[in-house]
Formats: C-alpha cells, sequence, structure tokens
C-alpha cells in the first residue's frame, strides 16, 4: 500500500517586485517529519503560512495523494508561541475545543486535562504563560496545537532563542509526540544539523525554489555543493557570500 | 501635485471602504461566536463599567462649567430663569453624547486599538485564524455590541450627572430659583431631544469601535514602523481619527435631525 502524501504544486507567492516561492514542488508522506531549511529571510515561514491558508498563494495547488480526501486542517505552531496572555494554561489549551464545535464543558475538561497530563503539564494548568518557563510555554502551544487532534502541525521555528540542551528537549518533544499521536510534521528550523536528527526528509529553499530533497543521511554523507557553505560555514565563507 | 494629490485621495477612499468592510463582516460575526453572553459581558465591562468613572467626573465639571458660563450669559440678557433649559438642552443634544464618547475612546478605545495590535504583532490573530476561529468575530464584535449598549448608558449617566453640575453652580452657588431651574428643563426637554442624543451616542459608539479595532487589526500593514512603536503609532492614529469622526458625524446628524 502506498504512503499518503500531501502534493503541493506550482506554488508561488510574491510580495510586490519580489518573488519569494517560485512555483514550488513538494510531495510529502503523512506521518512523516519534514525540515525546511534555507537561510534567514528566504520564504521558508512564507511557506508554512501558504500551507496553512494564513497567506493566500498567487497560484499553486495542495491535496492529497487520496483524491476522496481534502487537504485536512494543518495546526501551526509559531516561532513566539502565540499563547494569549491574558488566558491560563487550561484556557489557551481549551480555546479551540471552546470556540469550535460543539463541545460539552466535561468533554472540553477531560480532553484538556488529558492532553495537559501527557505534555506533564498538569501542575500549571492555572498559571498564566507569563508564570511558566519557555521551554513549558512551548508544550503548551504544542498542546493547544494538539487538542483538535490534526493530521498535520507546521513547526516555525520552534527552538528559536532557546539554549542547546532547550532546543534538544524541544526536538525530542516534538519526537516522542510525533510517534505518539501520529501526526505529519513540517518545520522550518535553522538548527542544523541537530533537526536532522528527528527528520525523515530536508527540503533547502533557496532563491524562491527546493533545490534540495531528500534524506538527511544523503544530505550529510554527500552534500551537493551549493550547499556545502550553508552546511558547513566558516568565517572565511561568510564573509564571501556577504 | 496632482498626481499625488489623487493617489492621496484613492488611498482615503480604499481605507473608507476597508473600514467598512471590516465593520459589516466584524458586525456581521457576532451570532456565530460561541460563549456570546460572556464575552458580551466581559467586553461591557471593559467598555462599559470601566468608564462610568471618567464619565461622571468629566459630565460633572462639565455641566458646573456650563452652568457658570451659561448664568453669565443669560444675566446680560435677564435670563437667568433659563438656565435649567440652557444647559439641560446643550448637554442632552450635544455636549452629552460628544464628551462622553470622546471620553470613551480615550479610555476603552485606545486600550482596544493597543491590545488587537499586541496581539496582532504577537500572532495571536494568525494563531486564531489556523485554529479555524473567525478572528474579527472573537475579538471584534463581542465589543462592537458592547459598544452599542454601553454608549448610550454612559452619555445618559454624563447628562444626568452633568444637569446636576448646572444645578450646583446656578442653584447653589449663584442663587437662581431651583423651582426656575428644574422646571425649565420639565418644560423645554422633550422625549424628542433625548432620542436624539441617544442616536447620536449610537451611532458615535459603531463608528470609534469599528476605528479603534481597525487600526489594531491592521497595525501590521497601517503603522509605518514595525512592533510597539508602530501599535502606539497606530493606537494614537485609533484616537485621533476617532476624535475627528466623533465631531465630523456630530455635524451631519445634527445638520439631519433639526431638518426633520
Amino acid at each position: 500500500m502506498s504512503v499518503e502524501t500531501l502534493i503541493i504544486r506550482g506554488l508561488s507567492k510574491r510580495f510586490g517586485p519580489q518573488v519569494i516561492l517560485d512555483a514550488i514542488d513538494m510531495d510529502i508522506p503523512l506521518k512523516s517529519h519534514t525540515t525546511v531549511i534555507g537561510r534567514s529571510g528566504i520564504g521558508k515561514s512564507v511557506l508554512l503560512k501558504c500551507i496553512s491558508g494564513l497567506l493566500k498563494p498567487d497560484a499553486g495547488t495542495i491535496s492529497l495523494s487520496d483524491e476522496s480526501r481534502d487537504v485536512p486542517p494543518c495546526s501551526y505552531m509559531f516561532q513566539q508561541n502565540a499563547l494569549f496572555d491574558s488566558m491560563t494554561v487550561f484556557e489557551n489549551v481549551a480555546l479551540p475545543l471552546r470556540e469550535i464545535g460543539n463541545h460539552g464543558k466535561k468533554e472540553i475538561l477531560d480532553t484538556v486535562t488529558d492532553i495537559l497530563s501527557k505534555l506533564d503539564l498538569e501542575n500549571h494548568v492555572q498559571k498564566y504563560p507569563a508564570e511558566i518557563s519557555g521551554g513549558m510555554q512551548k508544550r503548551v502551544a504544542l498542546a493547544r496545537a494538539l487538542i483538535t487532534g490534526p493530521e498535520i502541525i507546521l513547526f516555525d521555528e520552534p527552538t528559536t532563542g532557546l539554549d542547546p540542551e532547550r532546543k534538544y528537549s524541544v526536538f525530542d518533544m516534538i519526537r516522542r509526540y510525533r510517534e505518539r499521536f501520529g501526526f505529519t510534521v513540517l518545520m522550518v528550523s535553522h538548527d542544523v544539523p541537530e533537526v536532522f536528527e528527528i527528520s525523515d526528509q530536508v527540503a533547502w529553499l533557496d532563491s524562491g525554489k527546493i533545490r534540495y530533497w531528500g534524506s538527511p543521511d544523503d544530505l550529510m554523507s554527500s552534500p551537493p555543493e551549493e550547499l556545502e557553505t550553508f552546511l558547513h560555514p566558516t568565517l572565511e565563507t561568510t564573509q564571501t557570500s556577504s | 501635485m496632482i498626481a499625488k494629490l489623487g493617489r492621496k485621495g484613492i488611498a482615503v477612499v480604499t481605507e473608507l471602504g476597508e473600514v467598512t468592510l471590516f465593520g459589516l463582516s466584524s458586525a456581521g460575526s457576532l451570532f456565530s461566536q460561541r460563549h456570546l453572553p460572556e464575552k458580551l459581558i466581559r467586553s461591557i465591562y471593559e467598555i462599559g463599567v470601566r468608564c462610568v468613572p471618567i464619565t461622571l467626573i468629566v459630565g460633572l465639571f462639565t455641566g458646573l462649567v456650563l452652568g457658570l458660563q451659561l448664568y453669565y450669559v443669560l444675566t446680560k440678557f435677564s435670563s437667568e430663569s433659563l438656565l435649567g433649559q440652557a444647559v439641560a438642552l446643550s448637554i442632552i443634544m450635544e455636549i452629552g453624547p460628544v464628551f462622553t464618547a470622546i471620553m470613551i475612546v480615550g479610555q476603552a478605545g485606545s486600550a482596544l486599538s493597543a491590545e488587537i495590535g499586541i496581539q496582532r504583532n504577537a500572532e495571536q490573530i494568525d494563531a486564531l485564524k489556523t485554529m479555524g476561529i473567525n478572528a474579527k468575530g472573537f475579538l471584534v464584535s463581542p465589543r462592537l455590541y458592547a459598544a452599542i449598549i454601553c454608549f448610550p448608558i454612559l452619555t445618559a449617566f454624563f447628562d444626568i450627572v452633568g444637569i446636576f453640575g448646572g444645578h450646583l453652580t446656578g442653584v447653589e452657588l449663584l442663587g437662581v430659583d431651583g423651582g426656575a431651574y428644574w422646571n425649565r428643563i420639565y418644560e423645554s426637554v422633550s422625549l424628542t431631544n433625548v432620542r436624539d442624543g441617544f442616536i447620536k451616542a449610537f451611532v458615535f459608539g459603531i463608528l470609534t469601535t469599528i476605528i479603534c479595532s481597525f487600526q489594531g487589526y491592521f497595525t501590521h500593514t497601517k503603522a509605518s514602523v514595525p512592533g510597539a512603536r508602530g501599535v502606539s503609532q497606530t493606537t494614537t492614529r485609533a484616537v485621533v481619527l476617532s476624535s475627528i469622526v466623533i465631531l465630523a458625524s456630530d455635524y451631519l446628524i445634527t445638520s439631519f435631525l433639526l431638518e426633520k
């Protein structure tokens, strides 16, 4: 049985004269972890926002290989978590259930309590985001992204501003919960090569195109010449490119 | 020069269109909201209850000053007995709705614009969209309907306290006959006058809430700089534009109502 894939064809986006995404094609296997890498400001977040529907692409289609199904709604984990600072941890996580669909109070309480305990947040339910650590805030954001049982979660640089130890714990958290809940991960990250440890595929976005698509092992063992500078920058190459 | 004026004109018309569509879509999405009573009560608290003290204080001092000024004007024509009528009609028809609206914009409108602007910068509005929640319905529409309820009520508070302020100066301090003061009000103020004042408050509530929310909601495109300074810029613009719109629409409504 073939693996179901999310098919992106000809995805294009420009802001004024600047072309950000130039007819991007991607086949993302569902239930896998795909990481998009690339230089800052190259359009990685724009790609995620176009896939999530936050930005309207100028052209292109997104579909599933199983044509009988529509593309499932994607959850999105933002760089700065985007938690509501005037809501408690519980209220933040419960928000999608409270606002969408017909969920009773008891059902919301049970579902939120369950997900918070799975993410080891059961002792912080009544705290506000400002009262918990950055790592916990990431987990709250992940809990909110998971609460509706999404098939696809988009992660926009989830380790921004974290120290190396916390960075690894966030990666570990994503890996563990993906295994546990079985969702598809599409992640934008600058943490090369650490992020490769949890990725099944890597896409390198450059000049609006996907210039490399393959497994992290292949990428690390025989990187294409043009990617070498990006993967192993030195002071000399950095000065040359800038 | 002409091209520049033309571009400016097109920009103004475009923004007017955007504000109108924003207002309509916010108003229309209220009834798709879950937990509406809870959201409405919270918004009424923010816009209404928290603005009561400032409304009462400004109302009292406006009445006091009006009583003083009008007394000296009316004395010149030996018509001090008309003080109650002059104070009441000025407050009920013009000063009450306008000052109340400006005070609410200063307190609740600026807070609304800043709050939504910060939510935009913190990607909270995008987060709502990715959760499938109607962001305008969630953030704006309960406040819009709360404003429709609160503006006339606060205007009524302002009117009552203002008229008492006029009484304090005119009757208690300057010796105008108390019976004449109240009797003149009773004789001259009609329900139509009160209704006209409330119509203004109602319109000001709608316009200012839409303007303040719009400025905050689009702080990322409307401000010339991003971040905190951008929010500060759009908040200032929200208050200034709202104040201008209150005065301009007051003129239009007054001419329309007097025409009738």
